[in-house]
């Protein structure tokens, strides 16, 4: 008779399984890497970046489903009009994970530690505006102010990133203030997070946060045998699932899987207009001219792309900012279109000639070049193979060289010995400011033409003033405006040829609760505080993990 | 003819006939090898599409018939060229000893010991990225043929030393004749089924280091294909799901690899 339960109940049990869900239990998923280091300063790596979003306390969150700031450490801050100095009030009677009392002298502990240039921390980087200390003040134990030597925009959202540490504590940065902290790590295996007690946050209720337990982090390059141990409900969630991945699970169970829409990463393709690079005047003749990239542009099905090498799950790329950066996505672009005729049109205005099949400049030679991306890669080699027959279509003749990343990064920053590149990038930052060595005419990775020492072009001169002048404006709505600006122009000349933003797909055990996927790193778990096991994979997930304990032992 | 003779008869012109295919895979085609059907992709195999279409929606069929032509022509050149270098370098350690036969096996232990892959990944580092595909496939089989000799060398060096003290090299040596004469017109062919085992072996093995190779940027470039390539599609389990026919170049590669085996000597002959 256990079998006649009647089809209301089962209704009744299914709704009622969130609240049945319990403080308590060990969540378990992967980490795709091994972390290079446990202190947050010196973070450089995705593993790293997510154990100190784990386990750090910053003084103000960037909430990743509202993309707004929410006071963290601090209650309230604010930032002077010239944009240098940022004063915080700090929460009174906190602690770190091992008990030693949270003040303002930590923050400016940390601070100093962090621009330290001979600690060269990464973080620290995105805070050296200019030459000169920082200076800190402490005028009482919950209050701190800080003043950089020259404007740092964006200054409040990139305390993200900062992950105060104990001035006083024995165990240096692993006594943590975030929701937990670092109880076991071995090397190449796994890293165990336990619940922090001293962790300040609750919910709507007063109840302490986190309700986990802890978070068993695997350590796990291989994303099938991470698919496979989510199959088999040893992991409940994975972060980033590729679309051949997310369409398996769907089939087993639609539940399970999630599509929040396209992230903050691309795929581009570039011309390489380096002066120095050993490229044909001739051909670089052609990439320097706008209506040459344009045209490659306009010959490029993006739809195709998206759905044969994406199965559906990306959106075509308008430019530098997918439309997931809710605030500084220029509305205004027009979408991208697919119009070989519009292409060939352009090309002839610049005397390229189509005739036979086959594309000519003006002094009659071929237009054929090589395109290089990353071996091993499957989707982008799929892309690169797309983009070839496409601009087929228009005349252009295209060799597709796979190479191994080690040499593309050595013909991309040392010997320039390229025609064109297909690349993605992975962008983790909302503000514009993260992607100033990329539209500096100055910059390191200005990737068609880097480090020049005046801007080669017009509308690279422009580009440069307008992203100067986004950084050193006064408020965000200027700020927006002046980003607008350069997007427009990145929009019209098409340094970069953007192709399509992927979609960010992740994967609950349907026994997760409270799971709220974003577009914004950590995009799975990025409110893991607030996460839940039901009781009966809180269970399954330590009988899993006592097996493999056992195995391992 | 006994029924042995006929059934190798009758592989060698099957895979004649199949080797005379894939050189007229222009004319046999039904399309062009880089031609997608974008509406179709992964399709199952149909009357358009006698073997389905891949990923790109590119007819299997014709890239399985253009890409033998690539593996079966370069293969056995590379395995030809290899089992060149490792009979003549083999046979002549083994049958001179000493100080020869001490430096050729250390310059073959040398080359066992060096990562091959490495090594290709910097010659293809410092190739000019403008090459013609059907170029850099010849490359990549040249490089193979080139560097993959020294475990056949050890195989020939073993047979040589057998027949080292024999009657009838004992008798060349007493009549004067030089280590190069003696070495082919001697040794070599009495290592031939040596030699033939090691080619037939090589060949497959050339295949899947080209596919090994395709996926590290140094083999066969698309849209070019070749049967190491189109076996990178096996990877895809999803893909295979949706249109087996993407198993053909497996299923090609063990037929072929098994017809040429069979069309080799019995044992029994090359014995006698």
């Amino acid at each position: 008779m256990r079998r006649c339960v009647p089809a209301g109940m089962l209704v009744l049990l299914c709704v009622a399984a969130p609240a049945c869900a319990q403080n308590g239990g060990v969540l378990h998923f992967c980490l795709h890497g091994e972390p290079k280091t446990f202190n947050p300063i010196l973070v450089d790596d995705e593993a790293a970046e997510n154990i100190r979003y784990l386990t750090g306390g910053v003084l103000i969150r960037l909430n990743r489903q509202t993309q707004t700031l929410e006071p963290g450490l601090a209650t309230s801050w604010s930032v002077s009009k010239d944009g240098r100095t940022i004063r915080l009030k700090l929460r009174k009677d906190l602690h770190f994970s091992d008990g030693t009392p949270f003040s303002s002298e930590d923050v400016a502990y940390t601070f100093k530690t962090l621009m330290d240039p001979q600690v060269h921390s990464p973080t620290g980087d995105a805070f050296r505006s200019g030459e000169g200390a920082v200076e800190i003040k402490t005028p009482s134990v919950d209050s701190v102010a800080i003043t950089f030597p020259a404007r740092v925009a964006g200054l409040e959202q990139l305390l993200d990133q900062v992950a105060i540490m104990s001035a006083h504590s024995a165990k240096k940065e692993m006594a943590v203030l975030g929701p937990f902290y670092v109880s076991e790590y071995r090397a190449g295996s796994y890293v165990e997070l336990a619940r922090n007690p001293n962790y300040w946050k609750r919910d709507a209720k007063g109840q302490a946060l986190p309700y986990l337990d802890g978070i068993h982090l695997d350590i796990q390059r291989n994303r099938d045998i991470e698919l496979l141990r989510f199959e088999r409900g040893e992991l409940q969630l994975i972060n980033r699932l590729d679309a051949q991945s997310y369409k398996r699970l769907e089939k087993e169970n639609a539940a399970e899987v999630h599509d929040s829409g396209a992230g903050l990463d691309s795929d581009q393709l570039w011309f390489n207009q380096n002066p120095n690079a050993p490229v044909p005047e001739f051909k670089r003749a052609w990439f320097r001219a706008t209506e040459f990239r344009r045209a490659v542009s306009l010959a490029i099905n993006r739809e195709d792309l998206i759905r044969i090498v994406f199965g559906g799950y990306a959106k075509p790329a308008y430019g530098p900012v997918s439309p997931a950066n809710q605030f500084w996505f220029n509305s205004a672009l027009p979408a991208p279109r697919f119009d070989p005729q519009g292409a060939l049109r352009l090309l002839a205005q610049v005397g390229f000639r189509f005739a036979n099949g086959e594309l000519r400049d003006r002094a009659g030679n071929a237009v054929a070049f090589t395109l290089v991306t990353t071996s091993g890669n499957a989707m982008r080699e799929k892309m690169a193979a797309m983009i070839q027959q496409d601009l087929s279509q228009i005349g252009m003749k295209v060799s597709i060289v796979t190479l191994d990343m080690p040499s593309l990064i050595e013909r991309m920053t040392r010997t320039f010995d390229y025609e064109a590149c297909l690349l993605g990038l992975v962008n983790t930052d909302l503000d514009p400011n993260g992607q100033m060595t990329v539209w500096l005419s100055s910059g390191d990775n200005h990737q068609w033409n880097p480090n020049q020492k005046a801007p080669a072009t017009e509308w690279e001169a422009q580009l440069d003033k307008a992203m100067r002048e986004q950084a050193s404006a006064a408020t965000e709505q200027e700020r927006k405006k002046k980003f607008d600006e350069a997007q427009q122009i990145i929009y019209e000349q098409q340094p970069f040829i953007y192709l399509v933003n992927r979609d960010v797909l992740t994967a609950f055990a349907p026994t997760l609760v409270g799971a709220a996927p974003t577009v914004l790193t950590p995009q799975a778990f990025w409110n893991a505080e607030e996460l839940r096991l039901a009781p009966a994979t809180a269970g399954k997930a330590a009988q899993a993990a006592a097996q493999q304990s056992a195995v391992q032992h | 003819m006994n029924w042995r003779n006929k059934v190798r008869m009758a592989l060698a012109c099957l895979l004649g006939t199949f080797f005379l295919l894939a050189l007229a895979s222009e004319l046999v085609a039904p399309y062009s090898y880089a031609r997608q059907f974008r509406d179709l992709p992964l399709a199952a195999p149909s009357a358009a599409h006698p073997l389905g279409t891949d990923a790109l929606g590119r007819d299997v069929f014709s890239r399985v018939l253009y890409g033998s032509r690539v593996s079966l022509l370069l293969a056995p050149a590379a395995a030809l060229l290899a089992t060149v270098i490792a009979g003549v370098s083999g046979a002549l350690a083994g049958l001179r000893g000493g100080w020869w036969e001490k430096t050729i096996l250390a310059s073959a232990d040398l080359m066992m010991a060096l990562p091959l892959l490495f090594v290709l990944l910097a010659l293809r580092a410092t190739l000019p990225l403008d090459v013609a595909p059907l170029l850099s496939a010849a490359a990549t089989f040249a490089l193979l043929g080139l560097l993959g000799w020294p475990a056949s060398l050890r195989v020939v060096w073993a047979a040589t030393r057998n027949i080292r003290e024999s009657e009838f090299l004992t008798l060349a040596r007493a009549q004067g004749i030089g280590p190069v004469r003696m070495v082919l017109r001697h040794v070599l062919p009495n290592v031939r089924p040596v030699l033939q085992a090691q080619f037939w072996v090589t060949i497959p093995v050339f295949i899947l280091a080209e596919a090994t190779l395709s996926m590290l940027g140094l083999g066969v470039m698309e849209p070019l294909p070749s049967w190491g390539n189109l076996l990178r599609g096996l990877e895809d389990l999803s893909a295979l799901r949706a249109n087996p026919g993407l198993l053909s170049p497996l299923v090609l590669l063990i037929l072929v690899v098994r017809g040429l085996q069979m069309l080799l000597p019995p044992r029994e002959e090359l014995a006698s």
